[in-house]
């Protein structure tokens, strides 16, 4: 009796779905215009950003570029995992208008208020 | 009548015990030369912000990569002395923060400093450094002295 045993191909576990993360440090700053929040992020251009906004979170996912380590390790202090953080909005930032800048692997996110909730002179007739 | 020596401070090294004595400084000022003298250093636990290095090794070179995020190429100082590298430098806070209300402050501001002792000699003059990402990559060549040699063994 011929049984063909079939081998289950299990597929691999998508690497960013079980990949370790590390909060990246923050600094949130308020104006009266808005907030800024900048985060620190070595290694992490551009293209290795995700920035998504979903009700009223903000997660910020920054992937680092490939590191490519030359010959042999003697001495590590360096945690060479991707960053992840989310963040929840004040209802009154204005989300259609939020701005992203990175630079020498600092993420400055400027989130302005929404125009109606900034404090404005009524005048009384 | 009894004469008036001069006194004289004693002479410490006739003592024969205290030889031992200064041995036992060296060694302590060994400890505190090692790569971990960063512990020993009081300035580290006052500063706050020390960055994480890696020291890799090839056959060639040696290679330093420190995470300093956000810095500006002018702000950094790399220099070299007797086989110790020293990164150090300053990290600015914006002015234009200053009037806002803060938050979270969890970023480090203000000077740092790391030394990384090296295991073997390099060419001070042909170092380089990169500033990319947030990340400063030193490499370092190893002088001819200090790179691998293979050496033939012969059997008589």
């Amino acid at each position: 009796m011929n049984t063909t045993v079939q081998e289950e191909v299990r597929p691999t576990v998508d690497r960013a779905a079980r990949q370790e993360f590390v909060a990246p440090k923050v600094n949130i700053f308020e104006t009266k215009d808005g907030y800024v929040l900048e985060a620190e992020m070595s290694g992490v251009t551009k293209e290795g950003l995700e920035v998504t906004i979903e009700g009223n979170e903000i997660t910020i996912i920054g992937r680092r570029q490939t590191d490519a380590t030359p010959g042999e390790l003697l001495f590590r202090e360096r945690r060479l995992a991707d960053y992840h953080r989310v963040f929840e909005l004040d209802p009154a930032m204005d989300t259609a208008k939020v701005s992203a800048r990175m630079e020498q692997g600092v993420l400055t996110l400027t989130l302005p208020k929404s125009e109606k909730i900034k404090p404005r002179k009524i005048a009384v007739d | 009548m009894t004469n008036l020596i001069r006194w004289q401070r004693p002479d410490i090294a006739i003592w024969p015990g205290f030889g031992r004595l200064t041995d036992i400084r060296d060694e302590i000022d060994r400890l505190f030369e090692s790569p971990f003298a960063e512990l020993a250093n009081s300035s580290r636990l006052l500063s706050g912000w020390t960055p994480a290095l890696d020291l890799y090794e090839e056959k060639d070179n040696f290679v330093v990569k420190a995470e300093l995020p956000g810095m500006k190429r002018e702000d950094i100082e790399v220099s070299l002395h007797e086989g110790s590298l020293s990164i150090s430098g300053e990290r600015k806070s914006e002015e234009k923060y200053e009037s806002a209300e803060v938050h979270r402050t969890e970023r480090f501001f203000g000077r740092f400093q790391r030394t990384v002792t090296l295991p073997s000699a390099v060419a001070a003059d042909k170092v380089k450094a990169q500033y990319r990402d947030g990340i400063l990559t030193v490499t370092l060549p190893k002088t001819e002295e200090s790179k691998p040699k293979s050496i033939d063994v012969t059997v008589k």
